[in-house]
């Protein structure tokens, strides 16, 4: 009996083996949303440039803020008035003080009418420009998903003769009709100008395209049956609302903020092109290509640098957005099916 | 037989209050038309541990009146009371109702495809439960959700709970919605139409858990189906709606084998038998009446073979018609009780 059980053990041990592989796999195969994201994002070439442009320029930014703070060779506000107007890659001529020598004694995008390094200027404006646009959006996202939110969850409720749905989303409607620029443009003139208050009046003026498809997901999600569900387990509605339905709704959500950043940006630009935006020795880029314009001729540096600056970053974060709404799209679709 | 009519005796006879206790429910949706009632006057008691199959046709309100214990239907409670456990349901604060559903009373819905959240992992939803009712810590309720998971029968339930619905069989996500809704350990679970998007053997295993579900933490169930093999399989008690109604009750033996109502009788007789392939299926002439335009009389009537007289003008009470069974129809007042069993013929 002992012999014919020998040889069989060996054949099933791989069989065993198999199976258990192939469960293993079945649910090792555990794709977080998150990851099938990204699986259906990477296809996309441009995105992908797209976001390699953005992460360099968010180290860029960071490196900046660090250099340009702290490193005084690198101050964007130091005058060498021996070297100005230097074109770029210009080495720094033998009348600089020693303490304000360049790195490398070399001016990588040249100098300002007054010796100002462009580069390290550029440097401190990648900063401004990159957290105005993500602190900016952030803002509008909060205010955004919420009142989408409670526009879609509480629509029906009413308060008095209308309901909270009217309410909200005909207050997004008067919103939407300002001439946002202007509103911006006044308000500047009026606070102090400073980084914040710009970021503040750039959220609180871009949160309605969010909020209306916060709405209309929400509004779609609460016919659903885990939403059902979910109040059937006992939930909360603030518990339902931010937890199941937002969650769920964030798709068109991301894509949207994502090109917000880049609206946002070039508000920002425009606003210290304007001179309303940050106070003038800060350096932003729309500051510095403002100070160029008077030099357009003989230092074409001064506009061209901050202008393609905006151009790629406000280009990287367009590709990414188009390539998060591409990548979402299926998994929506998938998702339903 | 006897177990079944002790069963049906422990409603109020004994003097124990039954633990959900519908009486004269009604459930109107408010349209651009008026009022329109779905639910008409249905009374209907449940005992500790009971399992009541609440059977009909897709809009004769068992779903309604199912949402409606649980206040989630979009429906107003125009008249009534549904008593659980002593407290009026229907006038409950909305915050006293969240800690019952989930906590005392769970429920699982038709489509386990749909009734999962696509975003979180199913062990973040059961814990959820557990945690919001409970009050466990997020250790306990881990710990918590992998009994749950292995208790309704998913294997390999540690890699399992990092998964995400899609990822998950209809079966197995009926199991995680069972989960859900016994973590708390009810006292009375809701199932509506459980098995009815699920193939066939796994209706049967879902059955089979539900059971055996049913037996370890002594719950009672209300089955929505209108699935009448499920029913003769896992219940103990039978109502039959209609139009809002409820048309005949009484012990599932009884029921199925002297149907006194012609709408029992003709749901019996469109059952396809597998013995007798060869036979036409016999399809109920007509359509359910719409809620917005019953008859003033008994709402089966335009569809029914036995239709006289008082049917068009006067609606039937429940009359009784044996122990525990009684049927919304003339034919079974006073004298002419000795027509029941026709249904057999």
């Amino acid at each position: 009996m002992s012999i014919p059980v020998e040889p069989v053990t060996p054949e099933l041990a791989p069989g065993a083996a198999r199976a258990a592989h192939a469960d293993a796999e079945a649910l090792g195969m555990a794709e977080t949303p998150a990851r099938a994201l990204w699986r259906a994002f990477r296809r996309d070439r441009l995105a992908m440039l797209g976001l390699y442009v953005l992460l360099a320029s968010l180290v860029v930014a960071l490196l900046g803020k660090l250099l340009t703070g702290f490193w005084v060779v690198f101050d964007p506000a130091a005058v060498r008035l021996p070297d100005k107007l230097l074109p770029p890659l210009s080495a720094a001529s033998s009348a600089i003080g020693k303490d304000l020598l360049p790195p490398f004694h070399y001016y990588p995008f040249g100098t300002d009418e007054l010796g100002r390094n462009v580069f390290a200027r550029m440097l401190q404006g990648a900063f401004v420009s990159l957290s105005v646009g993500i602190v900016a959006v952030g803002i509008s996202l909060v205010i955004g998903v919420t009142v989408g939110g409670l526009a879609g969850f509480y629509g029906q409720r009413k308060l008095g003769p209308i309901s909270v749905d009217s309410l909200l989303m005909r207050f997004t409607d008067v919103v939407l009709c300002f001439p946002t620029f202007f509103l911006i443009l006044t308000v500047v003139a009026l606070l102090p100008p400073s980084i914040y208050n710009i970021m503040i009046v750039i959220g609180i003026t871009s949160w309605m395209s969010t909020a209306r498809f916060v709405r209309a997901e929400c509004l779609a999600l609460r016919e659903q049956d885990f939403i059902t569900a979910a109040t059937a387990l006992g939930l909360p509605p603030w518990r339902i609302l931010f937890r199941h339905m937002i969650p769920n709704a964030m798709a068109p959500v991301l894509v949207s903020a994502t090109i917000n950043v880049a609206h946002a940006i070039l508000t920002e630009s425009a606003l210290s092109f304007l001179g309303f935006g940050v106070r003038p020795p800060y350096a932003t880029w729309g500051n510095i290509l403002a100070d160029g314009r008077s030099y357009i001729f003989d230092a074409p540096w001064l506009f061209l640098i901050p202008g393609a600056a905006i151009l790629v970053v406000v280009l990287a974060f367009n590709l990414v957005g188009e390539g998060l709404r591409d990548a979402l799209n299926p998994k929506l679709r998938k998702r339903v099916g | 037989m006897a177990a079944v009519n002790e069963g049906g005796g422990r409603l109020g006879a004994e003097g124990a209050p039954p633990l959900l206790s519908i009486r004269e429910l009604r459930v109107e949706f408010a349209t651009d038309a008026g009022p329109v009632p779905a639910v008409r006057g249905v009374d209907l008691q449940l005992a500790a541990g009971e399992t009541v199959a609440l059977v009909g046709e897709s809009g004769s309100g068992k779903s309604v009146t199912a949402m409606s214990v649980m206040r989630l239907s979009e429906g107003r409670i125009a008249a009534g009371s549904i008593e659980f456990q002593g407290r009026d349901l229907a006038s409950l604060p909305e915050a006293e109702m969240r800690s019952i559903r989930g906590g005392q009373i769970g429920m699982i819905f038709q489509d386990p495809m749909t009734s999962l959240n696509p975003v979180f992992t199913i062990g973040r939803q059961i814990e959820e439960v557990l945690v919001l009712h409970q009050r466990l810590s997020a250790r306990a309720a881990r710990t918590q959700a992998l009994e749950l998971l292995q208790r309704v029968g998913i294997s390999a339930p540690a890699s399992r709970i990092a998964q995400y619905a899609h990822e998950l069989s209809g079966g197995m996500k009926q199991r995680v919605m069972l989960a859900m809704a016994i973590a708390c350990r009810p006292r009375l679970l809701i199932a509506d139409e459980p098995t009815t998007a699920l193939d066939v053997t796994i209706q049967a295993q879902i059955i089979e858990l539900l059971r055996s579900l049913q037996q370890e933490f002594g719950m009672a169930v209300l089955l929505i189906t209108h699935d009448l093999g499920v029913v003769a399989h896992f219940a103990e008690r039978v109502l039959v709606m209609y139009a809002g109604k409820i048309v005949e009750q009484g012990s599932v033996r009884d029921v199925f084998k002297r149907a006194s109502h012609p709408y029992t009788q003709a749901l019996l007789a469109a059952l396809p038998d597998p013995l007798k392939p060869k036979k036409r299926l016999q399809a109920i002439p007509g359509r359910v009446p719409s809620p917005s335009m019953l008859p003033p009389g008994c709402a089966f009537c335009a569809r029914c073979a036995f239709a006289f007289e008082p049917c068009a003008e006067q609606e039937p009470r429940l009359f009784e018609v044996g122990p525990q069974h009684s049927a919304a129809c003339f034919l079974r007042e006073g004298p002419e009780k000795s027509l029941s069993g026709s249904g057999e013929g």
